[in-house]
């Protein structure tokens, strides 16, 4: 299941990017109904590659919103084009999706 | 539990932390658990870039001055300096106080913004790691709601 959406696009030879993923990002700090503490489960690394290029490499911790939003820009990218993204969960879970370049 | 099965326990968890011990270094751009989980700015700094980073002007942090809600703070970090390696974002009063790390590769923009949480009014500091050397921009950001709770 996809959990990034992505809105890309290109302008004068770089490309915008603003990509967004449905992710609870659990802190470890907050605590259930039953007062035990929810254990931590977050997004830890996301990388976008473009053409086989990484253009984005992120590390983030709890502190990143629930639902993290980034956006970068790199040099490069056309109309059409693809964009692979690669995520990996604290839990050890992850995934690889892909956006398009409008 | 007799002697024998306790001294293979030993053995065992010994090897196993003499591993962990050995295991290589992984790349600079693997998740640095030490940096993440290191409960004050200053460790979490030491862990992540090896020491302090000089506060500079190149380094832009665009950050709200009162964020209504902690839960979702908006920031953005850009520089202009040349050779830039990888942008941090700090937050010094969170319990683990560095948030996110960004790698930037040649021909991507060091310019991005995410949203973060913050647990309470705190000052938030842009780490920028540029031709080796490290810079930084810190703007304080005022919470009326935290966003740490539940």
């Amino acid at each position: 299941m996809a959990i990034f959406r992505v809105k890309a696009k290109a302008r004068k030879g770089s490309t915008d990017v603003k990509m967004m993923a449905k992710h609870e990002m659990e802190t470890g700090q907050r605590k259930g109904k039953d007062g035990n503490l929810i254990p931590a489960k977050f997004l830890d690394t996301v990388t976008v590659s473009h053409g086989g290029k990484v253009v984005f490499e992120a590390n983030l911790g709890t502190a990143v919103s629930k639902n993290p939003y980034l956006a970068f820009s790199f040099e490069g990218g056309a109309k059409g084009e693809n964009l692979d993204i690669a995520w990996t969960e604290n839990s050890g879970a992850s995934g690889t999706e892909s956006g398009d370049i409008k | 539990m007799n002697r024998r099965t306790v001294v293979k326990a030993i053995a065992a968890s010994g090897a196993l932390m003499g591993m962990g011990a050995l295991m290589p270094r992984v790349a600079l751009a693997a998740w640095n658990k030490d940096a993440f989980s290191a409960k004050d700015q200053a460790s979490a700094m030491n862990a992540l870039y090896g020491g302090s980073a000089e506060a500079s002007a190149n380094v832009m942090l665009k950050a709200p001055a009162i964020a209504e809600n902690g839960a979702v703070v908006p920031l953005s970090v850009s520089t202009d300096l040349a050779d830039v390696e990888s942008v941090a974002i700090f937050i010094e009063n969170n319990p683990t106080p560095l948030a996110a790390q960004f790698m930037v590769p040649a021909g991507t923009n060091a310019d991005f913004s995410t949203r973060v949480r913050m647990g309470k009014t705190t000052n938030v500091t842009a780490v920028v790691k540029a031709g080796g050397n490290t810079y930084s921009a810190t703007s304080e950001v005022k919470v009326t709601i935290g966003g740490c709770g539940g």
